[in-house]
């Protein structure tokens, strides 16, 4: 009998179909929504930001492209890697600079692992560590925010292994005049954005925004910026009330790179836990080391080792909350 | 605590509005019928036939060899033609009796005597459910005559009655509750009867208003029957699900439902149950959903038992010229086929057709570690980490991390957005440990 049946089947195992999200789709979003991050440091610090960025991006891609599997480069997770590196640089590091720390950051936060998924560390926060080990004057100099748009801000053109030369017009940022000077910053400035610091890191507001897009498509768990938010609020109210020179909360959160670290660094899928209980965790801990790095610690700012200290645990933090497995422990005593 | 539901679980597209309407009509008989030996749970039939030989429709071709086994009976009059190796749904070649159908037989059952369900004792009842030939209609196959007799040690107090149809596309039972509420309750008046149980719940997704009206409407003032509406969700059918949302006990790991004083049965199974007590007629054909966007005209069907899904996909007008997928039970826990003349068995809820572009054939990423299965898995597994074990086959690891609590509903490759196949790593994991044990025995 010969019916209008298809030629050729195809036999794939059981669930036949899926939700129709996929990993480059997650990856991509992430990408998207870091635009309007780029757009404002774009804002504030003119074409250097963007040039800072495009290096470190590149940089990552470069890398990937070299030595990742063939075709990694479409799942798009090398291009959220660069795009955060170069987000937490300075807007006048010397551009080999920033593309030797996505470099870096790919093949030695990522690739060494074995690729996407295998990593223990954020890659772009093991970038910028290596640039903090290796240029740790560059990493720090921060250039004045404002100016006219297509003005070159520090010595971005340094040629390769030469000291930039730093005549650019510098400012510090808000945590170093705290730890260093002992002077406030006012909070709407921190707020807007307006003041030195990385590239990516000054815009609090645009930042929350692309987060919230991004948990309203469950594309990362609220819970962990949400959790790092609310201990770094908790901890330096009461640290505030204990000692009023200490800055309050709201300085805490909008100074820095928390912003940045909380929404997109910490809610890296890879490196962050997989179990609810678990963020919770993880983020609690990220909060009292930001907060006691900053107030105690020799650097201004700690929201990078935070990141890097609780990636380090999280393969003990996803075993000790395993959840309860259905019909054992609470009703399971039968 | 969660009434009417359970906690995780997933939400894929219903897709049955393609059939949900649509009354249940009977398919004519094939030319051929081939039934393999192998249908249920536990040990396959006996043969009991030999080529050449004329078998009537309702005759038995297999007999039940042991306990938890049961007869095949022949679900059209004709000749055996051969006896011997043939596409099995599972996609192996298994022993099966082929039959040439008399195209010019009445296809009438045998005269035979319907004992009256009320004068016989419980094992009498059991006895009669066997000899039928009655497995769970709801895809597993496990012989019904098991649960009928539970342990003795155990006291059932409740009956669940399965009507969730939490596949999607599938309406089989959907429109036997809708059609034969008056069936179904009778089935159900058999069993409470046999298993000496005052208590029954039938459990029916919402998004079956038509079905759950028709059962209220019918319900007998004599027994004390419930109809419960239940939450939308991917796997309410599933046992451990369904008696949770039902009594909000989870059955304990590696239990049986009757330690918590329970016995679940399909719908379909029921209905099979009062055609026993009816008419004395043996389970030779089901109600089949033939549905998906690959198919002409999907439809649900009383099929005879042993159609091969050719016929069957032909009498439904056909496949559109996409169609890629051929699946035997829903798209969550079925399983494609790689040839159309394996045939359509005692526990073929549907049969559906995918498109191309409905397919899972796309590439795998690594496991990002998002975390989504861990929120799917409705027996609260960490699926994740089972899967890294599974490709590297740390066995021993995975039976630590409950693997044996799996039922392999594939909740979590549903929502995996690198689309890593684990419900089939865990499978493949579950035979490995099995011939291992076996192996060491």
């Amino acid at each position: 009998m010969s019916a209008p049946l298809a030629p050729k089947l195809i036999v794939t195992a059981s669930p036949h179909v899926r939700s129709q999200d996929s990993t480059p789709v997650i990856m991509w979003n992430v990408v998207g929504s870091l635009a309007p991050v780029i757009v404002a440091a774009a804002w504030f610090f003119g074409v250097s930001a963007l040039l800072v960025v495009t290096a470190a991006a590149l940089g990552a891609l470069f890398t990937e492209h070299s030595i990742g599997r063939g075709g990694s480069l479409a799942d798009g997770s090398a291009v959220i890697t660069g795009l955060l590196l170069g987000l937490s640089l300075p807007p006048g590091l010397p551009l080999w600079m920033a593309f030797l720390g996505g470099a870096f950051g790919i093949g030695f936060g990522k690739l060494v692992w074995g690729g996407l998924g295998q990593n223990v560390f954020n890659p772009a926060l093991v970038g910028r560590a290596f640039l903090q080990a290796a240029f740790p004057v560059a990493i720090t100099t921060w250039p004045t925010v404002g100016g006219p748009f297509w003005a070159l801000k520090g010595d971005l053109f340094a040629f390769p292994f030469t000291h930039p030369n730093p005549d650019a017009i510098t400012s510090a940022t808000p945590l170093g005049l705290l730890k260093f000077e002992g002077t406030g910053t006012n909070l709407a400035h921190l707020v807007m954005g307006n003041t030195g610091g990385s590239i990516g890191e000054t815009a609090a507001l645009v930042i929350l925004a692309g987060g919230a897009f991004l948990a309203w498509k469950r594309y990362l768990n609220w819970r962990i910026p949400i959790g790092i938010l609310l201990t770094v609020a908790v901890l330096s109210t009461v640290l505030h009330l204990l000692d009023a020179k200490r800055p309050d909360a709201l300085f805490m959160l909008f100074s820095g790179g928390l912003m940045l670290g909380a929404v997109y660094m910490a809610t890296d899928m890879v490196t962050s836990p997989v179990t609810n209980l678990g963020r919770w965790v993880f983020a609690a801990g990220i909060g009292v080391l930001v907060v006691v790095i900053r107030i105690w610690g020799g650097l201004p700012e700690g929201v990078m080792y935070a990141i890097l200290f609780m990636n380090a645990l999280v393969p003990f933090i996803n075993r000790a909350t395993q959840p309860r497995v259905f019909g054992t422990g609470r009703q399971g005593a039968a | 605590m969660f009434a009417g539901g359970f906690r995780h679980g997933v939400h894929p597209r219903e897709e049955k509005e393609l059939t949900s309407r649509l009354p249940i009509r009977r398919m004519p008989f094939p030319d051929e019928i081939v039934l393999p030996l192998r249908q249920h749970a536990g040990n396959p039939a006996k043969l009991c036939v030999r080529v050449g030989d004329h078998v009537e429709r309702g005759d038995p071709v297999g007999l039940a060899d042991g306990w938890v086994s049961v007869p095949i009976h022949a679900s059209a009059a004709g000749t055996v033609t051969e006896i011997g190796l043939w596409p099995h749904p599972d996609g192996s070649m298994a022993p099966s009796v082929r039959i040439a159908v008399d195209r010019y037989a009445a296809q009438v059952l045998r005269p035979r005597m319907v004992p009256h369900w009320e004068g016989l004792s419980v094992d009498e009842v059991v006895r009669a459910v066997q000899d039928a030939g009655v497995v769970g209609l709801g895809g597993a196959a496990f012989p019904t005559h098991v649960k009928l007799a539970p342990p003795s040690d155990h006291a059932v107090h409740t009956l669940i009655i399965n009507g969730a149809e939490c596949e999607p596309y599938l309406t089989s039972d959907h429109r036997t509750m809708a059609e034969y509420p008056e069936r179904v309750l009778f089935g159900i008046r058999v069993m409470m009867h046999a298993m000496q149980v005052g208590k029954c719940v039938v459990g029916v997704e919402r998004n079956k208003p038509d079905a759950i009206a028709a059962l209220v409407q019918a319900l007998p003032p004599d027994l004390d029957i419930s109809i419960l509406p239940l939450t939308v969700k991917y796997p309410q059918g599933a046992e451990k699900m369904l008696i949770q949302a039902v009594t909000g006990v989870e059955v304990p790991s590696g239990k049986l439902p009757v330690t918590v004083g329970v016995v679940v049965q399909n719908v379909g199974s029921v209905a099979a149950i009062a055609e026993v007590f009816e008419t004395g007629l043996p389970l030779i054909e089901r109600i089949v959903t033939v549905s998906g966007h690959g198919l002409r005209r999907p439809a649900n069907l009383i099929v005879p038992v042993g159609t091969k899904l050719r016929d069957l996909l032909t009498f439904c007008g056909g496949v559109t010229p996409d169609a890629a997928e051929v699946i035997i039970g829903g798209p969550m826990m079925g399983q494609a086929q790689a040839n159309l003349d394996a045939p359509v068995l005692k526990g073929t809820t549907g049969v559906v057709v995918l498109e191309k572009h409905e397919t899972r054939l796309e590439k795998v990423y690594p496991c990002i570690h998002c975390g989504r299965c861990l929120e799917a898995c409705p027996v609260f597994l960490n699926p994740s980490l089972l899967g890294d074990f599974a490709r590297v086959a740390r066995y021993d690891d995975m039976v630590d991390l409950h693997l044996a609590d799996c039922m392999l509903c594939g909740s979590c490759a549903y929502v995996c957005p690198s689309n890593i196949p684990l419900a089939q790593l865990f499978q493949a994991s579950k035979v490995a440990l099995r011939r291992a044990k076996a192996g060491a025995a």
